[in-house]
């Protein structure tokens, strides 16, 4: 099949995923430096808040969806065999989530729109944010539609086949993104722009709020899936090995769609607008979907098992040392998994309630999610773009030896990174101030920690550079002759002949998501249209 | 005649319902999970059980919840209501004697910028704030909440440890964020004497 038109779809996303990225970490390494009061010229709450806003865009918004449209395109196509469907329609997203990132990244960029990635009503940025981040989600919402109307098209030629574990993913994502998008779409459509327009003067904060909520905790899930599916559908096959389970693999896609939803509340554990009831409902959730998450590292570490005794590996952890560790795929994996377990003990301390008041808006919580999000899914990001570059552009990569040291260097900056950033949250420090100017003895234990950060984020720095290095060799390598190299998904242990209906299709799944909202959001949204509430006015920042 | 029929749809609607189940479940027996993985899914379960179980034993029996008062305010009135009008801000007893602190959060500080309260002893915070969004909490403490504006968020703690405390704003605010912050002195609690100009303020839940 020539998937060439595929091909460019996917690079095309792909590159403006990757440039956002590593302009975003230039931006960081200056916020650590800027935030140290180390260089006190670079001392600017106007520059330092206009960066740590486009930061926060740049890499939540733009690397995540544009990554995740161009790998969904090509694993849907790769998978299922067949090309996408209707590509100008493909193309037309692709143009509409980019015009929405240039319209978002001028105020951004010139310090109009300084209200960080989260918005934070009653405080305003300039309208052309708002239009460029509906523009961005529209277009996403479009791939969402070419990835469905493709999974039921392979169901209509297959009928009773399971869909590939791969497509089965990417759809559950898609489907995930759909109802995730809705919360804050309704917060910029409703409440942001008719405000930043002069159509209404007030808006309810606490309405604002939960709708925010309401995607903030999905969207993580909707950027994690992809590396999820390079677990499950290419560390087995590179580790020289087979999956060690596709039905429970599906399972754990279902219950991440389905339970990542209904649980935003708990970033609202500490907020007045809510009642204790949902707040404790939302939190017993957020412990369900941690299932799914225990689940995936045990079938991941399983597959990993198989192929190091597969590769002559003994004794209880002799399979360890017998991967193969240059592979950038298995390395990746490893080290993505140290990351989530580290990573999933803070988790843990957030999700959990009242406990949630010791680190609540402190600098723990971006360390935390720099951990998670930078560390466990960006590192298999790195690893899914090393694997596919050469597949795409039909030329080897520029360099492993390269790519290893990429690998490597960016989990020892994230070490580095978010080991100190905890311990500031647990010292007390706020998250997103520009300098610390609080005359109080207590600030001086902060120094060292801040210090150490720096050292941090320069090695991500290069470490990211490197990366980008290497893709662009890659890129302008001259084409060999022969490239005969194919994508290879993982086999499973147990081939899958058939599978339950509720294991290959989402409409049942689509339904449970529908109820669950409406009983854990249902309730909690009306409560603003019949209570006596007080609106705010529009403020600068 | 009517009801009848009703039920009889009722009846329907269960028995579909009943139906849906058991081929649900028959399905899901067909799946192939090997053992080992079973094993590894209930050790999940029963982590996750305790987990939700303390902090549900917490929540229910000792009352250990976040503050989730759901009470709104006129956040652009502030200085016209009762309660938050600025001679009432601070520390005061109300008239069973138990410690009501108020307090407003605004750009960039929290007014009154410093207050005393005694070590061991239970308080009961009441934070508004009178522009935007904002957070607040007290290092090393209990005392966290976010400042919603056109709410009231309470909570009630206590300090085991007297001594200087900041209090710190930790949601952005905007671009003076860093600077918005006060003081909190912890005394021992034989030290410490209720303030001369606090009066019983028996309107204290009406603002």
């Amino acid at each position: 099949m020539d998937d060439a038109i595929e091909r460019k779809l996917t690079i095309s996303h792909f590159w403006v995923a990757f440039s956002a990225f590593i302009l975003a970490c230039f931006m960081g390494e200056y916020q650590v430096l800027e935030r140290s009061g180390l260089i006190s010229a670079l001392d600017s709450p106007t520059v330092y808040f206009a960066s740590v806003s486009t930061h926060g865009v740049l890499m939540g918004f733009v690397l995540t969806t544009f990554f995740i449209m161009g790998f969904g395109y090509y694993t849907a196509t790769t998978s299922l065999k067949m090309p996408v469907w209707n590509p100008k329609l493909a193309w037309c997203g692709f143009w509409i989530s980019l015009l929405g990132t240039v319209m978002a990244a001028i105020p951004l960029l010139t310090g109009k729109a300084s209200v960080l990635y989260t918005f934070y009503l009653p405080i305003q940025a300039h309208v052309a944010f708002y239009f460029g981040a509906v523009l961005l989600v529209v277009g996403s919402w479009i791939w969402c539609g070419i990835m469905l109307v493709m999974f039921s098209q392979w169901k209509k030629a297959h009928p009773k086949q399971p869909v590939p574990l791969a497509m089965f993913a990417t759809t559950a994502n898609a489907l995930l993104w759909l109802w995730t998008s809705v919360g804050v779409a309704l917060e910029v459509l409703f409440q942001a722009i008719p405000l930043a327009l002069g159509w209404i003067d007030t808006v309810d904060p606490g309405l604002a709020r939960t709708l925010f909520a309401w995607t903030l905790h999905p969207i993580v899930y909707f950027w994690l899936i992809p590396a999820y599916i390079a677990f499950y559908v290419f560390v087995p096959k590179q580790a020289g090995g087979f999956l060690f389970s596709d039905e429970v693999a599906r399972a754990a896609f279902i219950v991440l769609a389905v339970f990542g939803l209904p649980i935003g509340f708990h970033h609202l554990y500490m907020d007045p607008e809510q009642a204790s009831g949902w707040k404790l409902l939302h939190g017993i959730g957020t412990f369900v979907v941690s299932l799914p998450t225990l689940v995936t590292g045990f079938t991941v570490i399983a597959s990993l098992e198989i192929a190091g005794r597969l590769r002559g590996g003994k004794g209880l952890f002799g399979w360890i040392g017998s991967l193969p560790w240059t592979n950038s795929m298995v390395l990746a994996v490893i080290l993505s998994l140290l990351m989530l377990i580290l990573g999933g003990f803070g988790g843990v301390i957030n999700a959990s309630y009242a406990m949630n008041a010791m680190i609540h808006n402190t600098a723990w919580v971006p360390g935390h999610f720099h951990l998670i999000f930078a560390g466990t899914t960006v590192i298999m990001y790195f690893a899914i773009a090393y694997y596919l570059w050469p597949l795409l552009l039909r030329k080897p990569l520029f360099s492993n030896s390269m790519a290893l040291i990429q690998l490597w260097t960016w989990f020892i900056g994230m070490s580095i990174l978010t080991t100190p950033w905890h311990v500031l949250g647990l010292l007390g420090q706020p998250r997103r101030i520009s300098s610390v100017v609080y005359n109080t003895l207590l600030t001086l234990a902060w120094k060292p920690y801040e210090l150490a950060m720096i050292f941090g984020g320069l090695i991500l720095l290069g470490s990211a550079c490197l990366f980008i290095y290497n893709l662009v060799k890659t890129q302008l390598n001259a084409a060999p002759e022969e490239f005969t190299q194919q994508i290879e998904y993982a086999e499973p242990i147990h081939p899958v002949k058939t599978v339950p209906d509720y294991l290959n299709d989402f409409k049942l799944w689509n339904r449970v998501i529908a109820v669950l909202m409406a009983i854990s959001f249902g309730v909690p949204i009306l409560q603003f249209f019949f209570m006596d509430t007080f609106g705010s006015p529009a403020w600068g920042y | 005649m009517q009801i009848n029929a009703i039920l009889q749809k009722c009846h329907d609607l269960i028995g579909q319902f009943v139906d849906f189940l058991q081929d649900f479940c028959a399905q899901f027996r067909t799946v192939h999970v090997d053992p080992l993985e079973q094993k590894w899914i209930k050790i999940a379960l029963l982590i996750i059980a305790l987990l939700v179980g303390i902090i549900a034993i917490d929540a229910f029996f000792h009352g250990i919840n976040p503050p989730s008062k759901v009470e709104t305010i006129d956040s652009a009135r502030l200085h016209l209501s009762k309660e938050f009008a600025e001679s009432n801000l601070g520390v005061q007893l109300d008239d069973k004697g138990a410690i009501v602190v108020r307090m407003v959060a605004g750009r960039y500080s929290f007014f009154p910028k410093h207050i005393s309260v005694p070590a061991e002893t239970k308080l009961t915070f009441r934070w508004v704030s009178m522009d935007v969004l904002h957070g607040v909490h007290i290092p090393m403490t209990n005392m966290s909440t976010m400042i919603v504006p056109g709410y009231v968020a309470e909570i009630t703690t206590s300090f085991p440890k007297p001594g200087e405390y900041p209090v710190l704003c930790n949601e952005y605010c905007g671009l003076g964020h860093n600077h918005m912050w006060s003081n909190i002195s912890v005394i021992a609690k034989e030290d410490w004497k209720a303030p001369a100009n606090i009066i019983a303020n028996k309107d204290a839940n009406n603002g």
